[in-house]
């Protein structure tokens, strides 16, 4: 999923001065799961700025709502006939969210509530984790299911290189190194003839090297 | 027992601690109290095991956004007592009576008894 972490609440403080009528806008999918924008987010958030706004003697009238999703035209179209009434909109979704709903919203100022980190897997209570850059070009058939894209500091794909050390990175000693782990499970796969292969060099075009993404797909489109 | 307790707090009774979210310490905050306290079991004696430390987190977390805001962290607390210590409820109650007596009203009644005045 896409994790995201909250910005500060005097960031978004500075973001939304001036603002009278402010809907926080949260999202229900990735965002609610990394607890950083969901419906309880957007209740925390809220009643924080309220209560700013009384403390300060300002008037900012404040509505929450949370949707499925902001990435989808259909939930973002729910807000249309409210949206009018807002002179701004905070949105808790990730950065997609943020951006479909300006496209949609043309006149209607978006602001971002959350910084989208990256797209990772919920490690343990309160941690997630990068496990994929969207490069585009899957390799994890080669690799023992361990992306050395996103999680290898140098993306080598024939690792490891010279600052691996005991299994850890040479940037950061709390990390693991991507090849060493990509060694133990082809070992633990009985398949170590696999890490004799080499990688040939890899088509970066369909990463971001080759500029903004799109899938089209014809046969489900109607 | 006829403990000699504060009369000025409402209490609000939770099935577990672990119940507890930020957003109930805020809302109190946004309504005009001056403090808040949750009192849970004792630590390691939960009956769901983690309610009492999930509240504490939570404490934590409201008390975080509560100083950012400039409403001041030290108004929530959490304590920690058995059911059997009624004695240490009330200490609890005037220790937290004694701090938010200190600390002064919250600025938040403070501007919304000031607005309610205006109108």
């Amino acid at each position: 999923m896409i994790i995201a972490e909250k910005k500060p609440i005097e960031e978004i403080i500075s973001t939304i001065s001036g603002y009278k009528r402010l809907l926080i806008l949260g999202c229900n999918e990735c965002v609610t799961v990394c607890e950083a924008g969901g419906k309880k987010e957007v209740e925390v958030l809220a009643s924080a700025l309220r209560m700013h706004f009384i403390k300060e003697g300002k008037e900012c009238e404040i509505d929450e709502r949370t949707l499925e999703r902001q990435c989808d035209h259909e939930y973002l179209e729910e807000i249309r006939d409210v949206v009018d009434q807002y002179d701004a909109i905070l949105s808790l979704a990730c950065g997609v969210g943020v951006q479909f709903a300006a496209e949609k919203y043309h006149s209607t100022p978006l602001l971002p509530g959350v910084n989208t980190v990256c797209l990772g897997a919920n490690e343990q209570r309160g941690m997630w984790a990068e496990r994929c850059q969207a490069c585009g070009s899957c390799v994890l058939a080669a690799t023992a299911g361990i992306c050395p894209v996103s999680r290898c500091a140098k993306r080598v794909l024939n690792g490891p290189c010279g600052g691996s050390t005991n299994g850890k990175c040479e940037i950061n000693k709390d990390l693991d190194c991507a090849w060493q782990l990509i060694i133990d499970r082809l070992k633990a796969m009985d398949k170590l003839d696999d890490y004799e292969k080499l990688a040939t060099i890899k088509d970066w075009s369909s990463d971001r090297a080759g500029g903004p993404r799109k899938v089209v797909r014809e046969d489900v489109q109607v | 027992m006829r403990l000699k307790c504060p009369a000025n707090f409402r209490i609000i009774r939770l099935p577990c601690t672990g119940k507890l979210d930020i957003i109930h310490i805020l809302r109190a905050f946004e309504k005009g109290a001056d403090g808040v306290y949750v009192v849970g079991c004792m630590e390691g004696d939960c009956h769901f095991n983690t309610g009492n430390f999930r509240a504490r987190k939570r404490v934590e977390q409201a008390a975080k956004i509560l100083d950012q805001i400039g409403v001041g962290g030290e108004r929530v607390k959490m304590y920690n007592l058995s059911s059997g210590e009624g004695p240490l409820f009330a200490e609890y109650s005037i220790e937290m009576d004694k701090i938010i007596r200190e600390l002064g009203p919250s600025p938040i009644g403070t501007a919304l008894k000031k607005k309610a005045n205006a109108a």
